[in-house]
């Protein structure tokens, strides 16, 4: 091995001790899949798990395959450095289930089989709703996966402590970053093709565990620390930061007041209601979520595990707010800072910091070394959730009901389902190596907002609208998909000049050497822009929500009034089926 | 694409007789009966929950004012709003979960018995 710079966080004693944990990580996964494949025999059992899971354990999947490295790491890592703002994450996360809760779950476990697509193409014609609600789950997963993917890469850099010019056994931070992506897309490919829903499902279940368990002891001993005084906790974050009292209070990052320039402040207001329209219309479109109510037996236990995941992932949320304000007064906005520029490893480094406090330097470094364990373990639960999503309307929606027009076995299709995760795997591994330097919540943020914009609308106005047809299904899907990709492709997050509503920020050297600019340049709103950092964004809102979630939705009511297309005896079956579980599968 | 006639999913093939039977049951009181009390519960509670969070959305944006008053100590209205909304969700998903088993299930079970039933050979 070459000389190796350690870093603060990572000495070797944490590398060893985190890497090891990784790989009893990575064996007890693929003994559960290997065990799970066993299992799997027909194309119910690879889809849906058999739908023979309880509605607990279906709490705690649909928790492991929602609680994403973004929400673990991002949302403690942005409590930490912007203080109040993170917890609007959190809250709009959470809420969001009650959709799910209240309008899909159970109408979609009726009627639907095993992708989202079946409940869109029940009363409609086969073929143009099942190809757009494939494309636009296969797209909404590629972007999720992209996100979980990158930020693997920077994650696994980042415990190993590979910073650039240092090097882990010979690798540089870029070839660490591929070689992650890589090691990554194999596993959640073997994941899925080997183990299919149930082996999925069971890797979720397992992780939702170790992230419950984590994050409750990091918490535990935060709070311990003081006290379980909220308060003061609170208080010593807020003197840490250098803030102040605005540290607790909303508006360092979101909604921001820009003195002088009601335009921008404007701006910023809109962006935050944006956020907090996509956040909580995002999620109960999100197809690798909706699939999970397909594994239980009825929609009886499909309740009862969307209200277990939202206890679940409540508890988890209120936990965050311990980490983030925790790392925030424990770890401080400096070291952060050193470490990652977004705060993502701010809860690793409150794992040391509490770890090292209450048992010494080794209780330090195996607590790192655990909670880097639970971030691999939610990365790779979610992936595979992903992959399997798209597989699935890959051969379900696309092989078998538009190419083969249903004309084939069920064989037929489990075996394209399992090809299918192998392409989706390749291309995800080869997109996530070539955009392993983008910024993680660009990815997720379109997601979201493609997941509300696109698939909303369609799988509410098929559920409850009468009206509701083939075409406005596919144009409603096609605008929200367009939109949401369109709104971020001319947003700030691709085009970094200043405008009127985008006033100049403060460069670092890096940034301002990146950018091409003087480091006191004004020219520059966002060094981190994709295109450009110098050309202003002609669309001054980074979350497209506000614009094209109402787009989805009115280009869905447009397109079913401008089509003559009515068919009253199907949607009075699926009215009766999704209520009462008739001749649901 | 506009010749193909509405089908349906594979595996879900239903004899005419069978569509029929779910057509007759959606005319029934008692499935409209279903239906009511599904919506009497769901729909007034999505509206009641998207304008809590609504509201809290721009209140956080716009009357920083009062999401910056002090409760006790550190902790402000924002934090307080914030958790009233993590209680307002377990809140929702508890009595929809209790509602739906009294006032729903039962009338499911008996629309469904009697759709199955009308199938019988």
């Amino acid at each position: 091995m070459r000389h190796v710079d350690y870093v603060a966080m990572s000495p070797g004693a944490t590398r060893t001790l985190t890497l090891s944990l990784f790989l009893v990580l990575v064996a007890a996964t693929l003994a559960i899949t290997i065990w799970a494949s066993r299992q799997t025999r027909n194309a119910t059992d690879f889809y849906a798990g058999g739908r023979s899971f309880t509605g607990f354990q279906n709490g705690m999947a649909i928790g492991g395959d929602y609680m994403s490295a973004a929400s673990f790491l991002g949302i403690a890592g942005i409590i930490a450095l912007n203080g109040y703002d993170g917890f609007l994450y959190s809250i709009g996360f959470l809420v969001a289930w009650l959709l799910a809760l209240l309008l899909v779950a159970e109408l979609m476990r009726n009627s639907g089989r095993f992708t989202m697509s079946d409940v869109l193409a029940f009363r409609m014609r086969q073929v143009p709703v099942r190809t757009a609600g494939s494309i636009s789950t296969i797209v909404v997963s590629i972007f999720y996966l992209l996100a979980q993917m990158v930020g693997a890469g920077a994650l696994v850099a980042l415990l190993f402590g590979i910073k650039s010019g240092t090097t882990f056994l010979g690798m540089s931070t870029d070839v660490a970053k591929v070689v992650t992506i890589v090691l990554i897309g194999i596993l959640m490919i073997v994941y899925v093709v080997v183990g299919g829903m149930k082996g999925t499902t069971y890797v979720q279940i397992v992780k939702a565990f170790l992230l419950m368990i984590g994050a409750i002891l990091l918490a535990f001993l935060v709070l311990m620390y003081y006290k379980f005084n909220l308060s003061s906790l609170l208080g010593d974050a807020a003197a840490k930061s250098g803030k102040a009292e605005a540290f607790l209070r909303p508006g360092l990052r979101y909604g921001k007041d820009i003195v002088g320039n009601p335009t921008a402040t404007l701006v910023s207001k809109l962006d935050l209601i944006s956020l907090g329209l996509a956040l909580v219309l995002g999620t109960a479109g999100l197809p690798h979520i909706l699939i999970r109510f397909y594994t239980v037996p009825n929609a009886r236990v499909a309740r009862k595990s969307v209200v277990w995941a939202i206890g679940i992932i409540g508890v988890f949320y209120l936990l965050t707010l311990a980490l983030g304000f925790g790392a925030a007064a424990l770890v401080g906005r400096t070291a952060i800072v050193a470490q990652d520029p977004g705060g993502n490893t701010a809860a690793p480094q409150l794992a040391q910091a509490v770890g090292s406090h209450y048992f010494g330097d080794f209780g330090g470094s195996l607590l790192l070394a655990i909670i880097a364990a639970v971030a691999f373990a939610t990365i790779l639960a979610v992936v595979a959730g992903l992959t399997l999503a798209s597989s699935s309307s890959l051969a379900h929606d696309l092989y078998a009901n538009v190419i083969k027009r249903g004309q084939t076995t069920e064989r037929q299709e489990v075996v394209v389902a399992r090809y299918s995760a192998f392409a989706i795997g390749a291309v995800a591994i080869v997109l996530g190596a070539f955009a392993r330097n983008l910024n993680v919540a660009f990815l997720v943020a379109v997601a979201f907002a493609i997941a509300a914009s696109a698939n909303l609308p369609a799988i509410l106005f098929s559920l409850f609208w009468r009206r509701f047809n083939t075409r406005g299904a596919t144009i409603g899907i096609y605008a929200g998909l367009i939109a949401a990709v369109g709104v971020v492709l001319l947003s700030p997050i691709c085009w970094g000049g200043v405008s009127k509503a985008r006033p100049a920020a403060t460069l670092t050297a890096a940034q301002a050497k990146t950018c091409g600019v003087a480091p006191t340049s004004k020219e520059v709103s966002n060094a981190t822009a994709l295109f450009s950092c110098t050309t202003a964004a002609p669309i001054p809102l980074e979350n497209p929500g506000l614009i094209s979630i109402p787009i989805g939705f009115i280009a869905a009511a447009l397109g079913a009034l401008s089509s003559r297309e009515k068919n009253e005896d199907k949607y009075a079956e699926l009215e009766v089926r999704s209520l009462t579980g008739a001749g649901a599968h | 694409m506009s010749t193909d006639t509405p089908s349906v999913p594979p595996g879900t093939e239903e004899t005419p007789s069978s569509q029929n039977r779910y057509v007759e049951v959606e005319k029934t009181a008692e499935f409209a009966n279903l239906r009511r009390s599904f919506r009497r519960f769901v729909f007034p509670a999505t509206a009641a929950f998207l304008i809590w969070y609504g509201l809290y959305v721009v209140l956080s944006a716009y009357a920083r004012g009062f999401m910056d008053a002090k409760v006790v100590g550190h902790i402000n209205v924002a934090l307080v709003f914030g958790l009233l909304q993590f209680v307002s969700t377990f809140l929702i998903a508890w009595l929809y979960m209790r509602y739906a088993s009294r006032n729903i299930d039962p009338l499911a079970d008996q629309v469904r018995a009697d759709v199955e039933g009308g199938e019988a050979k």
